[in-house]
Parts: C-alpha cells; sequence; structure tokens
C-alpha cells in the first residue's frame, strides 16, 4: 500500500491492521512519534491526517485514507512552526516524551480555532498527558502561538 | 534536643560508614584526584582534545560538558553546565552537553549525608559529618541520579570543574603568546590578552592544553560576580524535544537491529508452570521466543508490535506467588506488622507513654496509602548488542555503572567491554533507577547472534512490572496544646525500601530504614513529647524510589494530622505551624509566611471567609532538604471538586536556574496531585489489577489550574528541587477538601470518597 508522510510516498508491505504507529516507527523510521499506551489513552502518538488530529497507536494502517503528518513534518525544512517556537520560547518541554504529541494536537486545534480559550485548551489538550506536568506551560505556549500566528498572519 | 535523640543520630551515622568500611579508608587514598574516563579506553586518545577533568573536553569543534546525571526531564543537564560555563567563561549559545560514559569517577559523593542529623541542622558538627560521609561515598563509586541529589553534588564539582579548565587554558595561551598568565583574562569561549588585545579561542588552545596538568582545587568565583547563575538560561536540551529528533532508548536505531518485548510472571517472584510458545513463534515476523529464567519469556521479531501480538499469544500458567494473593490480605499482613518489633523508632522526646498514660483527651486517626506505580511517560525500554566479546546498552537510565558491574557479573565481563549509552528519559521518577529493564535487554541480546536488539515493554508490562512505592498504614495519637501539639504518637507500617533494593542491588540494608518514616520524622517539630515507631512487612512485592520516596506518603500523613490536631481546637494550621518551628528552622517560617502572603491566607474556611463553595487547605514539608510550603484552594462545581489555583514557596539555598525551578516545582505537585486523586496499584489473585492509563489514570490539563511559585534562598545549603514539591501537594490537597466539605480524607487515593473535576 501506498503512504504520504509529511509529502514523500512511501511503499509499503504489512498487515493492515498494523497500526499507524508502528509502520512510522519500526517500518519507515520516523521515530519523533512516541509510543506510550497502544490504546488511545495518552496521546503520545497523535499525528495528522489530513490536518486532524488521530492517535496513530489505534490506528489501522489499511484505514489510513489522507495525508499523514508528523512532528516530523511540522514548520518547513529547517524553519519551526510558530507553535514549535512558542513551546521553545516557553521551555515547555521537561523529559519531552509527551512533547510530539501535544505539539501535534496544539497545532491541530489552533488551525481549526485561531484563538482558543482555556476552555477549548482543555477539550482539545485533556487526551494528552504530560506524566512531568508540563500543562502549565503547555497552555501558556498555545496562548503565545495563537498571538504569534495572528501577529504574522502565518 | 533530648539526649536520646542525639544518641541515635550518632547511631546512625557510624552505622551509614561502617557499612562501606568508612574508617578503613584513609584521607589520603580519598584525596586522590578520580581517573578520567574521558582518557581511558576507546573513549579516548584521540590527539585534538584535551580533557582538564572528568567533565570537560574541548577540542578543535567545541567545548562539550559531560554533565554524568540523567536528563530526566528535571533540566539537569543545563544546570550542571551553566555550573561549568559560570567559571570557565562560556558562551551559553555554544555550549554542549553529553551523559558521558558510565564510570565510578562519576560518583555521587553526597549519597549518603542524608543519613547524618536532621536536615534542618546545620552545626558545624553536623555538617563535619556529612562531608566525612563523602569518604565512604567516594569508595562506592556509584554514578547514579536521584533524591534531588545532583544539583546539590555539583555545585562545587562542576564551579570546580570549569576553574580548573579555564586556568590550564590560560596557561596554554600564556605559553603561546610567552606572557605571564596573571595577566590574561577569559571571555566568552576565548582567552584574551588585555594588553593588546589578542584573543585565542579555547578550541584552538585544546591540543596544548593537553599537556598541562588542571589544579584540583581551584579557587572559585564570589557569588556577586556570578553571571549565569541565578539567571535563567534556555535549556540545552529543548530545541531536539520540540522537533521530534531527541533520541529516547525507544528510538535507537542500529543496523540490523530486532524488537522484541517481554512478558514476565504477573505474580512477583513466581515461575512458568507450564506455557505454549507455539501459536505465538509460528505469527508473522516472529524470530525467536525465549524464556527469561523462570521469570518470563521474550519475544524477538522485526517489528514491535508483531512482537506485542506473538506476546499476548504464549498461553501460560504461573506459579503462585509467595505473597497473599488478595488486597485485603495484604493489608492483613501490614496490620499483623504492628505487633511485631519496630523497624526503627525516630525523634523520640520526652516519656511518651507516661504522657498518654496522664493525659484524659487525645485524638486518634488512622491513615491509609496505597502503593504506586511510576508510570514513565516512555514504557521501559532498553536496546542491547552482544558481539565479539563487547555488550553495548543504550537505555534511559538513572544508575550507569549499576547496570556495568551488573552485566560484568553475569557474562564474566572487563569493565572496559561493557558501554553503557545513556540516551535521554521518557521520564525517570526512580523507576529507571532499577536494572531489570537493561539486564532483561542484555540477557535477551545475549542469544540474537550479535545482532542488536530494541527491547520495548507494552504499557501493561510496565504498570504490572514495577518496583512500586510502597502502601502504608499510620496510626496517630496526638494532644493538642493551647497553640501547637504538646505529644504525638505515631506507628507506621510500610515495607523496608532498602531492603527490597538490596536483594537486587548494590547497597546493603543494615539497621532501621529511616525512609519509611522520613516526611514524619526528620521534621522541624519543636514539641516536647514525641515518638515515630515504623514497622516493615516483608512482602515479596518489589518496591523503590518513587518521586520523593518516604516523604511521598509521609507528607501526607503528618500534615493531615496536624491540620487535624489545629482543626480541633480551632486554631488556624498556619499559626500553628510558625507555633511548631519553635527556633528549629527560621527558614521553614520563612517559606510559611511567604506562601501564606501570596494566598493572602486568611484561614481555612471560604477564600476570606465569605464564600462557603471554596476551601482552602495549607502544608508544610521539609524534604531533601528543600521547606516546601503550599497553599491549594478548591471549590465545589457539580461535576465535582476543582483545584481552582496553587501556591507554594520553597527554599533552596541557590537558586541556579528560576524558570526551571519554577518547572520542576510544578512537576513535583502535579505528580503528587495525580496519585493523590487516582492512583492505586492493587493487587487481586497474586497479580496487579491495573494495567493502563484507563486504570491508573494521571492528571490531565484540565485539572490542573494555575501553580504559583516563589523561591527563596535562606537555606544555609543548596538543595535540589525534583522531589520537594511533591510531599505537601497530597495534604495541601485533602486539607482543602475538608475545609471545602468538613471530610477528612484519610485514606488515599481521594477518589475513592470525593469526586473530581
Ligand atoms: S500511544 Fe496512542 S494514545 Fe497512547
Ligand atoms: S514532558 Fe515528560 S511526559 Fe510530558
Amino acid at each position: 500500500m501506498n503512504l504520504n508522510i509529511n509529502g514523500d510516498d512511501h511503499e509499503i508491505n504489512v498487515e493492515t491492521e498494523m497500526p499507524l504507529l508502528w509502520v512510522l516507527r519500526d517500518e519507515i523510521g520516523l521515530t519523533g512519534t512516541k509510543f506510550g499506551c497502544g490504546i488511545a489513552q495518552c496521546g503520545a502518538c497523535t499525528v495528522h491526517i489530513d490536518g486532524q488530529p488521530v492517535r496513530s497507536c489505534s490506528y489501522p494502517v489499511g484505514q489510513v485514507k489522507g495525508k499523514v503528518t508528523t512532528i516530523e513534518g511540522l514548520g518547513s525544512p529547517g524553519v519551526l512552526s510558530k507553535v514549535q517556537e512558542a513551546w521553545i520560547d516557553n521551555q515547555t518541554p521537561q523529559c519531552g516524551y509527551c512533547q510530539s504529541g501535544q505539539i501535534m494536537s496544539a497545532t491541530a486545534l489552533l488551525s481549526n480555532n485561531p484563538s482558543p480559550t482555556d476552555d477549548d485548551i482543555d477539550r482539545a489538550m485533556k487526551g494528552n498527558i504530560c506524566r512531568c506536568g508540563s500543562y502549565p506551560r503547555i497552555r501558556a505556549s498555545i496562548h503565545a502561538a495563537a498571538k504569534a500566528m495572528k501577529e504574522t498572519g502565518a | 534536643m533530648s539526649k536520646l535523640g542525639t544518641i541515635t543520630r550518632r547511631t546512625f551515622f557510624v552505622t551509614s560508614t561502617a557499612v562501606v568500611g568508612g574508617a578503613l579508608f584513609g584521607t589520603y587514598k580519598y584525596k586522590q584526584p578520580v581517573p578520567n574516563p574521558l582518557l581511558d579506553g576507546d573513549d579516548a586518545i584521540d590527539p585534538d582534545f584535551a580533557s582538564p577533568n572528568p567533565y570537560i573536553k574541548i577540542d578543535k569543534d567545541g567545548v562539550t560538558v559531560i554533565t554524568p546525571r540523567a536528563e530526566m526531564g528535571q533540566g539537569v543537564h543545563s544546570t550542571l553546565a551553566m555550573m561549568v560555563a559560570e567559571e570557565l567563561d562560556l558562551d551559553w549559545r555554544t555550549i554542549k552537553t553529553e551523559h558521558g560514559p558510565a564510570s565510578n569517577s562519576y560518583y555521587m559523593s553526597i549519597m549518603i549525608e542524608a543519613m547524618v542529623g536532621h536536615q534542618y541542622d546545620y552545626s558545624t558538627s553536623t555538617q563535619f559529618k556529612r562531608r566525612l560521609t563523602h569518604i565512604p561515598a567516594k569508595f562506592l563509586g556509584i554514578q547514579m541520579t536521584g533524591g534531588s541529589m545532583s544539583t546539590p553534588d555539583g555545585f562545587v564539582k562542576m564551579r570546580s570543574a570549569g576553574a580548573s579548565a579555564r586556568l590550564v587554558l590560560i596557561q596554554a595561551a600564556a605559553i603561546e603568546w610567552s606572557v605571564d598568565p596573571d595577566s590574561l583574562t577569559t571571555e566568552d569561549g576565548f582567552v584574551i590578552n588585555p594588553v593588546n588585545n589578542e584573543k585565542l579561542a579555547y578550541t584552538a588552545l585544546a591540543v596544548k592544553a593537553a599537556e598541562i596538568d588542571a589544579p584540583s582545587h581551584p579557587p572559585l568565583r564570589d557569588p556577586s560576580r556570578w553571571r549565569y547563575i541565578g539567571k535563567s538560561v534556555p535549556r540545552v536540551d529543548i530545541p531536539a524535544k520540540v522537533d521530534g529528533t531527541a533520541e529516547f532508548a525507544i528510538d535507537v536505531k542500529l543496523e540490523g537491529m530486532l524488537h522484541a518485548t517481554i512478558k514476565m510472571s504477573p505474580r512477583f517472584g513466581a515461575g512458568i508452570k507450564s506455557s505454549d510458545t507455539s501459536k505465538a513463534a509460528a505469527m508473522p515476523g516472529v524470530e525467536k521466543i525465549i524464556t527469561l529464567k523462570n521469570e518470563g519469556f521474550a519475544v524477538i521479531a522485526n517489528n514491535t508490535w508483531r512482537a506485542f501480538k506473538a506476546a499476548n499469544a504464549i498461553s501460560v500458567e504461573w506459579e503462585t506467588a509467595s505473597y497473599p494473593a488478595e488486597q485485603a490480605g495484604i493489608m492483613k499482613a501490614y496490620e499483623a506488622s504492628f505487633n511485631s518489633e519496630p523497624n526503627g523508632k525516630f525523634d523520640v522526646k520526652g516519656d511518651i507513654d507516661l504522657y498518654f498514660a496522664d493525659v484524659g483527651d487525645f485524638i486518634e486517626a488512622e491513615y491509609r496509602v496505597p502503593h504506586l506505580a511510576h508510570s514513565t511517560m516512555e514504557p521501559m525500554t532498553a536496546v542491547a548488542q552482544v558481539k565479539d566479546g563487547r555488550v553495548d546498552i543504550w537505555a534511559g537510565n538513572q544508575a550507569p555503572v549499576v547496570i556495568r558491574d551488573a552485566i560484568m557479573k553475569i557474562g564474566d565481563y572487563k569493565a572496559s567491554d561493557v558501554h553503557i549509552h545513556t540516551t535521554f528519559l521518557g521520564g525517570g521518577f526512580g523507576r529507571r533507577a532499577e536494572s531489570d529493564f537493561t539486564l532483561a535487554a542484555y540477557n535477551i541480546a545475549a542469544q540474537t547472534d550479535g545482532r542488536p536488539v530494541k527491547v520495548t515493554w507494552s504499557r501493561e508490562e510496565d504498570i504490572q512490572h514495577d518496583f512500586y512505592r510502597p502502601a502504608a498504614i499510620a496510626r496517630f495519637k496526638g494532644v493538642m496544646g493551647e497553640k501547637k501539639p504538646a505529644a504525638i504518637d505515631v506507628q507506621i507500617a510500610s515495607p523496608s525500601i532498602m531492603l527490597s533494593m538490596s536483594k537486587r542491588g548494590p547497597i546493603p540494608a543494615i539497621g532501621p530504614d529511616k525512609l519509611i518514616a522520613e516526611g514524619t520524622a526528620g521534621q522541624p517539630d519543636d514539641i516536647d513529647h514525641m515518638r515515630i515507631q515504623t514497622f516493615a512487612p516483608k512482602l515479596d512485592i518489589p518496591v523503590g524510589f518513587w518521586r520523593s520516596v518516604g516523604a511521598s506518603f509521609n507528607g501526607f500523613l503528618h500534615e493531615s494530622f496536624m491540620d487535624e490536631l489545629a482543626a480541633s481546637k480551632n486554631i488556624d494550621p498556619i499559626a500553628m505551624r510558625l507555633e511548631m518551628f519553635g527556633d528549629l528552622a527560621p527558614p521553614g517560617n520563612k517559606v510559611v509566611e511567604k506562601v501564606a502572603q501570596m494566598a493572602q491566607w486568611n484561614g481555612r474556611e471560604g477564600i476570606n471567609g465569605t464564600d462557603n463553595d471554596r476551601g482552602r487547605g495549607f502544608a508544610y514539608t521539609l524534604s531533601f532538604g528543600a521547606h516546601t510550603a503550599q497553599i491549594i484552594d478548591v471549590s465545589m462545581t457539580k461535576q465535582g471538586i476543582k483545584i481552582d489555583k496553587i501556591y507554594c514557596a520553597v527554599d533552596v539555598g541557590v537558586a541556579i536556574d528560576p524558570r526551571n525551578i519554577e518547572a520542576q516545582i510544578q512537576s513535583g505537585i502535579i505528580y503528587g496531585l495525580s496519585s493523590a486523586m487516582t492512583g492505586e496499584i492493587t493487587f487481586a489473585d497474586g497479580k496487579v489489577v491495573q494495567s493502563n492509563y484507563h486504570d491508573y489514570p494521571a492528571m490531565r490539563i484540565h485539572q490542573v489550574p494555575e501553580i504559583e511559585v516563589t523561591i527563596l534562598e535562606n537555606n544555609p545549603q543548596i538543595t535540589g528541587v525534583g522531589e520537594p514539591g511533591t510531599p505537601p501537594s497530597i495534604p495541601a490537597l485533602a486539607n482543602a477538601i475538608f475545609a471545602l466539605t468538613g471530610q477528612r480524607i484519610r485514606e488515599l487515593p481521594m477518589n475513592k470518597h470525593v469526586e473530581f473535576v
């Protein structure tokens, strides 16, 4: 089957029920997307399919119809996205393991809703666990990214 | 201090040094510099770099600071690099950091300091005894990360490393220019001659500097000249953690690598009775299934998901466990332990039996806390390769030399044959101080004909094969005086973590286990009659270090009961706490006063006494040397109790990077509250019941309010910050719920008794 990931086509030959996560990580070698629970509970494996956030650990690769974007595909080559920049400015990550998933969820939120309220953030982000408890800075980073995106029209 | 208290403390000290034969080691040998592992074995003999000490490597491409503590989210690489940069005059933007090799040279020198005296005791004689423990610590040579020790351990070491490297570089430049070294200065990675403004980059001086002996005790700068310490710098590890390139063990890629997982006995210590692996072995992608001693299986495949699937397809009947199969039976064993000899007695003051025999009214309460799993975000993972007499392990780990030594023993290797590559840790919290997952990876790789293998645990294996924070039962008796407690008598039953660890690690367990009581004992409580006795039920359920260890539950026990005592006489808990300090710990008074001011504290019930739908709770714990006071505000909503705001004042002695300290304190609080609200590991049929985030939940973003942190620097000594945020968070929430609802929560997790948003 053919998968379009971050703009590149990949021909892969695996069981259709293999979760997208393990195709990305073990077959293609894109390890920025993380494994946390395998049962759609933690959000560490969040990627986009046609811009919508999905839990790749529970998404059979055979059902992927659209274009997949992973953390490696955010921004443009050599340039971070506004969300990633905000994450650095606010010194958000701790161990960092959950952060790819957090950033993918936040990116999807901001593309649907350019000025999210705290309640909007709660709703969009509560599927993403951070065991290090970086939540206060995740919230601050989303607000900061929203502002930056508005200012630059990005 | 009573006489008995003094004797008890001295006894601990003697025991702690005797453990490692402290008296045998002369200070002469202690004062020898440690060998430099960077100039050793196959990691060295590169003529193009200088390494004046084990912490700094300078080559033509730049300066690398070896930060030999596990980067598990606490920002330790940046903290330690700041200390070096401060003395070496480096430009922060150019600094590179590395975990470095496993080496005894990176030993934790303050590892057994905590056995000496009370944390709030900074008398000259106690400080002297603390320093003496550095001698046996050096001979133990344990490189580890934990106990909030990296910052205080590194504070002099890392600055000295920077200062000695600077002197060497200055000397190298002085030779180059034929001038007096004393006439030269340094700035942002250059040696400068102020006379003619000539500059030489450290990188250009590396080869010459390599030939110069570094001074071992260079003078350190006066704090008034600090440029980095006390300011916030961008953490060096963060850019890679936002673009997906940060390498955790689970991300390591090697040529020809296999993907494996494990399926271990769900009953601790119980082996395989019968099994059938044929179905699993025939599944697609499976290369091989092996047994790991008699304790479980490893499935080796060409893809992690295929390995997981096959592991589920192994049918196996396990032996029964030695401990009671059901949770109720386990707690019975805890209860029974109260009738055995105490494991330890702490903070014994006055005559408690006589006092209670005479007194009429006293308050009694029993508290219970459950076992807890760490549930680091990255499940246990390690990569191993065993080839041509050489072992390589890639793992996020908190104790590399312990892993190295264990592998040397199992496979009869020399230290130089075993290479531990420490990657970033996807969370540690104490779990990655254990070597089980790395040794399993080694044992699997020993059977793959030299091919590297990545061993990833499922979340279920991770939660069900932890070294748990032990459960505990505590029985309190107390008498409230006019302004503060007059007497408290405490019994705590909880298994000894040190005993459990001694069965699998290098540190023997001798004498009472102080960890069972730490956080109830050792608090600056100026109470006339006091006794804390511990009881250690023996069960073969593995227990280990969990963020803040004994204080993780003792903070809750002690501070909840203090709140009960205060409430019994309608006394303000903060006023009572300030009374209780006496003159034992002035920095403690300061954090309590500070947090009260931050929250505009005006009593526990209702913010400013006006709003009955709100409650606030206060708690204070001294842990890991850091006085920490918190106030939590809660309110009742239709969906349940909501945490509205958290205030914390913490005294760290010297704040290296305030922005990072804030993050760590918030992190510790959220980790504590996660456990308080919903965290519980229970047993049925000898197996852990919980298996994943649906039944072992973590706090989520909608539950976390604003957390305001104020950092104070009154403590006479610098402290770490990874753990102190955790202990007071739990009782502050329980006390807030009491203020809100009148319900006293004496059993964790709290969601057994109340509902949360
Ligand atoms: S790994 Fe997919 S949601 Fe946790
Ligand atoms: S940063 Fe460690 S789990 Fe989120």
